[in-house]
């Protein structure tokens, strides 16, 4: 029993750069290197769990549920965002050192995590539950079109790869940044709910959707292939048309 | 929200009428059932979001015929019959009674489950789940795409964030405290500073999940330590039904990652290397959605026999390639990424290698069906609940059904939320002993001072590969006996670690020295329950004892620490046996 299948890729050696801090023991952040043997289907995570069982167990990063649903561990891979779960070594180029930082635009805590109070106060701002005021007996009824409606973002999973990725709210810590309207989006077009107009009002704040530049880094970043531009893009029309 | 009682050097006092420690589907379902009329607070490791809940996929069976005639009562026996008569059957029909409305209560949440033409929750076939007793799959799981136990765990969330829920996030409960038999409260560890917190409480709720991490191979999230079971059992609570334990049939071979059994609801096959259908020789009526123990056996037979695919021959294959692309978009989209992503497969076209995976722990606290936690067969401890994957209350007897563990954590998450709030409302404080943060802190200072050798990644992979090498899908006295001597030694090599990390923020590697302690206790008791139950059962297979002995051991096993050397399991652990509720359903042979 649990045998396991001997890889069909050789194994390697590749170098990650990771950046670090220990507020504890450091005035200020640095690179280093980590020379780690893996194989091709390895994911990122596994190389950081490498290092830091075998070779140095201070190296600090979130992780749970290791295969894309939780959205703990969204750090900047090669300088783009990425989850360290989903991220597989041989989709990397390996001829070179990996780079591994924390998201940007959120206070580095200690080496990859990063405090994520601001991201979550954007997002409990945009009220993100479902207000209805009917007491129904049994489950309302929603057609599978309105359903369809907001399917794309309920796939959330909180992970900050998008908000982290955005320009705008690097230079601008009040900006409610992609995720938070993400999560607004999925209630704006559900067609049970009954907050639109307030939900359409946060969002039309100086710090609301108006300040998205339409990038498209928050659309690259997730790794739940939200389309978050086009979601951001379907609340500024809603606003300016005054319903969904 | 929390009152700081006092502070002294650097532990917090905090005070509640009700402490839920788990914020994963069944804790949060009793939160919102506590509400906020008291003072409740839940304390988590994780974000709440970040909780394992959310990497369930299938669904969640109820017996609403949305879809085709369905009834509670065929529900109920498919529960028993799938546990293979070990479950508790008045906790089995709660449960399917009880699922109509824990469905309904979902989407007046605002759950987005996937709807039928018409508008209503629509619903799928699922594995051991029948009409009329076992004479086809019946459509009972409610369900959204394949991520339901994420869109779960979102709702609850988005609800506990509406009634301003009290969360103690990436707080690790370390510690229950207990006064002359009673729940005190608990002591936590908080990651980000290092610093200790006493929770005092007149009710507390145990919802923290399960402990699929004593395995190498597993669906279970690096989190699943088990960390609550343990704390109860060195507390002295007893643990029930530990021997069992589930492999799911789908894992992604070689990694474990879950394919949910959706796949097979909607239709995929299982086939072995010869492209035979093989589950119509294991079970002929329902085949690849027989329950997930014969499945899971059904594929570890064929690869023994030698008709494994790959290199090794050592997994079976999930063929969706006669499914519509459309079909699989909409409702199994994530998992079939998963294919794509992990091993390079395009499930369109290409058959998925897969391998049964520890998934799912069926024991755990003993409950009654009031989420009351017991201190033996039927003794409740007031004030002390437990619910979800850490509690046994026995729904799942000896091998849960897909879907119902969902459905668990919110009829029982929702029951544990009720009667804790009963019972706070008229309890009194059990007093906290001044000295209730000693043994916490001493033991974190244990570990934090550790200058050994042993480095807990490689002590804790040794644990992992044992368990899968002797305590996985078959088991004999032989290897249990084993493992046993194995992690006996473990046990040793323990008192030698090292940790590198010695500073107080966000100190992951002290914490999972910390973890390692908890999976080798409960590594050691599933093994124990293994090797005293001595005979199959659902999920438990012994090849040295291949059949149900429903005259011997129709009962649920209770495994109790003991300071000294029990003669008959030879360690600090006792065995005891808790007789079955059986209310309509005699045992019977199954078959399917």
């Amino acid at each position: 029993m649990a045998k396991l299948s001997v890889p069909t890729i050789e194994s390697f050696k590749v170098t990650l750069t990771i950046r670090r801090f220990d507020p504890e023991n450091d005035s200020e952040p640095k690179w280093v290197d980590f020379e780690v043997e893996m194989f091709g289907t390895d994911r990122v995570l596994d190389a950081l769990h490498k290092i830091k069982w075998e070779q140095d167990g201070s190296l600090t990063f979130r992780r749970s549920c290791a295969h894309g649903v939780c959205g703990s561990d969204a750090m900047r891979i090669n300088g783009l965002n990425r989850l360290a779960c989903k991220t597989l070594i041989k989709d990397l180029d390996i001829s070179k050192p990996i780079f591994v930082e924390p998201i940007k635009g959120l206070p580095v805590e200690k080496d990859l995590i990063v405090d994520m109070t601001p991201f979550y106060k954007a997002y409990m701002e945009i009220n993100p539950f479902l207000v209805a005021t009917d007491k129904p007996k049994k489950e309302r009824l929603q057609s599978p079109e309105e359903r369809a409606r907001y399917d794309d973002t309920t796939k959330c999973i909180l992970c900050a790869a998008c908000t982290s990725s955005c320009p705008v709210f690097w230079t601008d810590g009040q900006y409610f940044g992609p995720a938070a309207i993400v999560n607004a989006h999925r209630f704006i077009f559900d067609s049970r709910d009954e907050d639109t107009e307030l939900r359409l009002d946060i969002l039309n704040d100086k710090e609301g959707v108006w300040r998205c530049r339409t990038t498209f880094n928050c659309t690259e970043a997730c790794p739940r292939g939200i389309e978050v531009t086009k979601a951001i893009a379907e609340v500024k029309q809603a606003i300016l048309r005054g319903r969904v | 929200m929390a009152e700081k009682v006092a502070t002294e050097d650097n532990i917090t006092y905090h005070s509640f009428d009700v402490l839920i420690v788990g914020a994963g589907g069944a804790g949060m379902r009793a939160a919102i059932e506590a509400g906020t009329d008291l003072k409740v607070g839940v304390v988590s490791k994780l974000f709440p979001t970040r909780s394992h809940t959310g990497a369930a996929q299938g669904g969640m069976a109820a017996a609403l015929a949305n879809v085709e005639e369905d009834s509670w009562e065929w529900h109920t026996f498919d529960t028993v019959k799938g546990g293979d008569y070990l479950v508790d059957q008045d906790a089995a029909e709660i449960l399917a009674k009880e699922s109509v409305q824990a469905v309904i209560d979902l989407e007046n949440m605002g759950l987005p489950f996937n709807r039928t033409p018409d508008g209503k929750i629509d619903q799928r076939r699922f594995g051991g789940h029948t009409r009329d007793h076992g004479k086809a799959p019946v459509r009972r799981s409610c369900y959204a795409a394949d991520r339901t136990g994420h869109m779960i765990l979102q709702t609850l969330y988005q609800n506990c964030v509406k009634l301003g829920i009290n969360f103690f996030n990436e707080f690790y409960v370390l510690d229950l405290v207990m006064n002359d038999g009673k729940p005190a409260g608990v002591v936590a560890y908080e990651l980000a500073t290092g610093d200790i917190h006493v929770f005092q409480a007149k009710s507390i709720v145990f919802a923290t999940g399960g402990f699929g991490k004593i395995y190498k191979t597993t669906s279970n999230a690096h989190t699943l330590t088990g960390d609550g079971v343990a704390i109860a059992f060195r507390r002295g609570i007893p643990l029930e039904d530990m021997e069992f334990y589930q492999f799911h049939p789908t894992g992604l071979a070689g990694l474990g990652i879950l394919l949910s059994e959706a796949a097979r609801g909607e239709g995929g096959i299982l086939r072995n290397s010869d492209g035979e259908r093989f589950m119509e020789r294991y079970a002929p009526t329902i085949k690849d959605l027989a329950p997930r123990d014969m499945v899971a056996r059904a594929m570890a037979n064929e690869v023994r026999e030698g008709r494994g695919g790959g290199p090794n021959k050592d997994y079976v294959f999930l063929d969706l390639t006669h499914l519509e692309p459309a079909v699989i978009d909409a409702k199994l989209p994530d998992i079939t990424e998963f294919a794509r992503t992990y091993l390079g497969v395009e499930p369109y076209t290409e058959q998925i290698p897969v391998f049964p995976t520890a998934h799912y722990a069926m024991g755990g606290i003993p409950t009654n069906i009031k989420a009351e936690v017991l201190s033996d067969n039927d003794t409740v401890i007031p004030g002390l609940y437990a619910a979800g994957e850490c509690a046994c209350v026995s729904v799942h007897g000896a091998n849960r059904l897909g879907t119902n563990s969902l459905l668990d954590i919110n009829v029982f998450g929702k029951r544990a939320g009720q009667y804790s709030v009963e019972y706070a409302r008229t309890a009194t404080q059990v007093p906290m002993p001044e000295n209730a943060a000693d043994d916490v802190i001493a033991m974190i200072d244990k570990v934090r001072r550790s200058k050994g050798k042993e480095k807990i990644g490689q002590l804790r992979k040794e644990l992992q590969e044992t368990m899968d090498k002797n305590a996985q899908v078959f088991r004999t006295e032989e290897t249990l006996n084993e493992a046993l001597e194995k992690v006996k030694e473990f046990r040793k090599r323990y008192e030698n670690i090292a940790i590198q990390d010695h500073g107080k923020r966000f100190n992951t590697d002290l914490l999972e020295a910390i973890e390692l302690s908890f999976l080798l206790d409960l590594a050691e008791v599933t093994v124990v329950a293994c090797r005293e139950r001595r005979e199959s059962r659902g999920a438990h297979l012994r090849e040295d004892y291949t059949t149900r002995d429903d005259k011997n051991f129709m009962v649920h096993s209770m495994v109790y620490k003991q300071d000294k050397i029990d003669k008959d399991t030879g360690i600090n652990m006792r065995i005891g046996w808790k007789p079955v509720v059986v209310t309509n359903y005699q045992p019977m042979e199954r078959k399917y």
